[in-house]
């Protein structure tokens, strides 16, 4: 039945969690029940009924909104933390100025007040089938097949596509998180463990329903991050369709250390082209020692996207990404970050 | 299950204050503080636009901060301070936003207003937006149809400079 102010979620029990403990036990007991922090996903996909969870276990309770120093002059930052919240955080702003950047390149302020750290690693792909229940979509329900494949697919990914799924990962902060090897603190039912930022998403392979490579009961507590800021050369390009508040096309976080102009350690994270932040680390590892210029940038481009496939109505993603990644490791290179609330491309 | 046995329903306990005024409930848990404001509370200032959180229509202030009220579920707010915009300032008494957006014609048809105003209050309280480039950046979260975007960042720049003129006042006594 159709709601007159709009469309009606599906009900569901409700329970607030306490603790930890609390709301890992209530998770594993129920495998239809979904974690709810700041709501701005999981909501939105429940108004679509994309999501019907039985139970909701609404984890805003728990003590996991603090930014803790650590031992090596990295950050851990909590699960609840807003992510306004991180991109505002003195230490992170300077230390961490790519995070923070990429934050406020993503959504809109009063989402990111909103919306939280852990919440915004879990969050689902925008994908057009994914979002409407009245077309096949794998990931949605797997087996269905993709609309997507041969449909329109605009937005969807260049790299590390599979045959079931060519859905991208939304996310800007994850794209800043992937480029600064990040790791990600959960605990389920065995305990406490960590999972280096990438290989906490996942590709789409056999099983595109799976977003990540948590296990059923685990939930995320925390991000930690180390001790190497690149807090002089970095920057955080973004491209889409509009202005502000819309998701990348293509993104690129960029990270440099540069010694007498050679390149000490390189990293770039792409958003928008992949089901998770793209990072190749093997291929950065090859330019090492090589000239900080836009020649060895431009290959740099070439190598990272040799596999890059167009699916068609995003064919224009590969010539764009191969710019976007020349320009933002060129912009880290000299020092001028991409300025979020500046609209040209430095 | 249909919503005629949405009553038989368990509610939960939520304690909320509402433009001041402090309010137990008893609601379920599928309720998201905009239906909760513009029924029971019959608050139908904030509006409902999108209803996915991409118009900003329904901005409120949740404990200070500017969210989309049509993102949140009513109960995960217990003892949480919500200002709409019946709140910030009356017809007989406006809220210094309120009376620029007035000033400056700041609105057409008027609807995306009260979202504005609560996303321009929650701005200049967050102190991040300098530039009129900052502004409009920073008001990306509010559609406004009509196109009254210029009027707005008008409006917005006006009670910043009031804010800034204020500030040096007080600094200089």
């Amino acid at each position: 039945m159709r709601h007159p102010g709009g469309r009606r979620v599906r009900h569901f029990s409700y329970t607030r969690a306490e603790t930890l403990g609390h709301a890992v036990a209530a998770l594993a007991a129920n495998p239809q029940a979904r974690v709810l922090a700041g709501g701005t996903n999981l909501i939105d996909l429940m108004k679509y009924d994309v999501e019907h969870p039985g139970a909701i276990v609404d984890i805003n309770r728990l003590p996991l909104r603090d930014i803790e120093e650590l031992p090596n002059g990295g950050l851990r930052i909590g699960a609840l933390v807003s992510n306004s919240a991180v991109a505002y955080d003195p230490r992170v702003a300077e230390r961490y100025p790519l995070l923070a950047s990429a934050i406020l390149a993503g959504a809109s302020p009063q989402l990111r007040n909103a919306a939280t750290t852990g919440g915004n690693l879990l969050q689902r792909t925008r994908c057009y089938y994914f979002y409407d229940p009245a077309t096949p979509c794998n990931k949605r329900e797997p087996g269905s097949g993709c609309g997507a494949i041969g449909g329109v697919n605009r937005i969807h990914a260049i790299l590390g596509a599979s045959e079931h799924c060519i859905a991208v990962h939304p996310s800007d902060m994850c794209v800043a998180l992937a480029a600064l090897s990040a790791t990600v603190e959960v605990e389920g039912p065995d305990g406490r463990r960590d999972i280096p930022f990438t290989d906490f998403h996942r590709l789409p392979g056999d099983h595109p329903e799976r977003d990540n490579t948590m296990h059923q009961g685990e939930i995320v507590t925390a991000i930690r991050l180390e001790g190497n800021h690149f807090a002089h050369h970095h920057s955080y390009l973004k491209l889409r369709d509009r202005l502000s508040y819309a998701f990348a096309l293509i993104s690129v976080a960029a990270a440099l250390d540069v010694k007498d102009g050679q390149i000490v350690d390189m990293r770039v994270a792409l958003g928008g082209v992949a089901h998770k932040p793209w990072r190749d680390t093997l291929a950065e590892a090859e330019f090492a020692g090589q000239p900080a210029t836009r020649e060895t940038f431009a290959t740099v481009a070439d190598r990272l996207l040799a596999g890059a496939q167009g699916q068609g109505d995003n064919d224009f993603k590969v010539p764009m990404a191969h710019k976007a990644i020349v320009r933002a490791l060129s912009q880290a290179a000299a020092g001028t970050p991409q300025i979020q609330a500046e609209k040209h491309v430095r | 299950m249909d919503i005629t046995t949405a009553d038989r329903q368990p509610k939960n306990r939520v304690a909320l204050t509402i433009n001041g005024d402090r309010h137990d409930l008893e609601i379920h848990p599928w309720v998201t503080l905009l239906d909760l404001l513009r029924g029971p509370m019959q608050l139908s200032g904030t509006k409902k636009g999108c209803d996915h959180g991409q118009c900003g229509a329904c901005t409120v202030l949740i404990d200070g901060e500017r969210m989309n009220s049509c993102l949140k579920f009513a109960v995960t707010l217990d003892g949480a301070e919500i200002t709409t915009i019946e709140g910030l300032g009356r017809p007989e008494n406006m809220h210094p936003m309120q009376k620029a957006f007035v000033e400056h014609d700041a609105y057409q048809c008027g609807y995306c207003t009260p979202g504005q105003i609560c996303s321009a209050v929650g701005l200049l309280k967050e102190g991040k937006a300098g530039t009129r480039e900052e502004i409009r950046e920073m008001m990306s979260g509010n559609l406004c149809r009509c196109g009254a975007y210029v009027n707005i960042a008008d409006a917005i720049e006006d009670v910043m400079g009031q804010e800034a003129r204020c500030g040096i006042r007080e600094a200089a006594e």
